[in-house]
């Protein structure tokens, strides 16, 4: 595999470092890394799951409004960042992979690096507590 | 290809009785094909040499610069073919959101950093912004890439048919990671290095000095030994030696750490006028 853009493994360093969630995508909206305060809410491990494509992550975690209508994959604030290169934010419902069912909100930006070059997206969440 | 090293130190001139070996002069290194073409990497204080090292009936230079900050800049106007009328001067390096690379440039070029201005050079200056894919200059094929340093940084590899070299004078792939070198994927740097014939590398700080500098854009001897076995290079020049560094110091390091890592590749100590044929 080839090296990460140096924005994204920047990034990633960021996120290594903070703590509250981070999730970071590629320009394809396939996640590259999520840190440790993110695996608590998101309910798995990113050493063990490693990367993962789009469409497996946008739809893993049944994202859904309060009254429990599912929320497209283009709707979510980290793919309109993605697809639409401006900051999205939202506060919806997602079930983690260890089936807890958990309210968040997030904000969502592109990484846009030197020379116009479009490396990817990255989300800061939190979780409301009940 | 051969290179030649004209300047070696990091971060600012260091002439003196203590650094006649591994010498005083800023980064700038010269590369000549097979086929007579040249490249010069960086315009440090060492380009003045090289510019007078330079046959005067030369028509076009390219200028590879990884960055703006001074010590890669300085010796731009004392390098003699700038001074000649006719001479094609095509000048590399990386793009920034704000300012062009001229007027970025030309905040060191004009009063009262410098008495001349860049219009008033007779050299017929162009200028290339970075990273831009590969770029073909004569029978060089150049590659840029951003890398971890301080303001929008680019390392070169610089590749013909038959042998590859990789320049990365200012680099801290280590900023931020809990553990060095981690895997290729995440390591800043990595694509350009790998497999390069020849590695030119920051090997500014002992890693005592490193603690105390994060995030200063450097790498400990240590660090660029690692970063050269992880990019499985044939061998690695040791480069951008720290200003407060003597030679007999340097010396210490490298024999330190080179004893204690045993590098599987050979590693040069990156002296000024050296020179280095890069084959395959
Ligand atoms: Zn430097």
């Amino acid at each position: 595999m080839s090296q990460q853009e140096i924005e994204v493994i920047l990034s990633r360093h960021l996120a290594e470092h903070l703590a509250m969630p981070i999730f970071i995508v590629d320009p394809q909206g396939n996640m590259l890394y999520y840190n440790e305060p993110a695996e608590e809410i998101l309910g798995m491990r990113y050493q063990d799951t490693g990367s993962m494509p789009a469409s497996e992550w946008s739809t893993a975690f049944q994202p859904s409004e309060q009254d429990g209508t599912p929320i497209r994959p283009e709707e979510l604030p980290l793919m309109l960042a993605m697809m639409k290169r401006h900051p999205a934010h939202r506060r919806f419902w997602i079930r983690g992979l260890d089936d807890a069912q958990r309210q968040i909100e997030l904000t969502a930006f592109p990484l846009i690096g030197q020379a116009d070059r479009f490396v990817g997206a990255m989300a800061i969440f939190w979780e409301i507590p009940e | 290809m051969k290179a030649t090293l004209w300047g070696t130190r990091g971060s600012l001139a260091s002439p003196g009785p203590d650094t006649v070996r591994y010498g005083g002069n800023t980064s700038c290194v010269s590369i000549h094909g097979e086929e007579g073409s040249l490249l010069i990497l960086d315009a440090g204080t060492g380009m003045r040499c090289l510019g007078q090292d330079l046959p005067k009936d030369l028509l076009r230079v390219d200028i590879l610069l990884t960055q703006l900050h001074m010590d890669h800049i300085q010796g731009l106007p004392f390098f003699a073919p700038l001074r000649r009328t006719g001479v094609e001067v095509h000048l590399y390096g990386p793009a920034s959101t704000m300012l062009s690379l001229r007027s970025r440039l030309m905040r060191y070029l004009s009063p009262p950093l410098f008495p001349v201005s860049i219009r008033e050079l007779p050299g017929k200056l162009h200028f290339h912004e970075l990273p831009s894919g590969t770029v073909q200059i004569g029978e060089f094929s150049v590659k840029a890439q951003l890398i971890i340093h301080p303001n929008p940084t680019v390392g070169y590899r610089v590749e013909t048919e038959h042998a590859s070299l990789t320049y990365i004078p200012d680099h801290e792939p280590a900023l931020g990671s809990f553990s060095f070198p981690r895997s290729k994927e995440w390591t800043s740097g990595f694509d350009l290095a790998a497999g390069s014939d020849v590695l030119i590398h920051d090997s500014q700080y002992t890693a005592e000095e490193y603690k105390d500098r994060v995030g200063f854009g450097h790498s400990s001897l240590e660090q660029a030994l690692g970063f050269a076995r992880l990019a499985e290079v044939k061998q690695l020049i040791t480069f951008h030696h720290d200003p407060g560094h003597s030679d007999d110091m340097i010396d210490r390091m490298m024999a330190e750490t080179i004893g204690e890592l045993r590098p599987g590749y050979q590693v040069t100590p990156g002296m000024e006028g050296l020179e280095i044929v890069v084959e395959d």
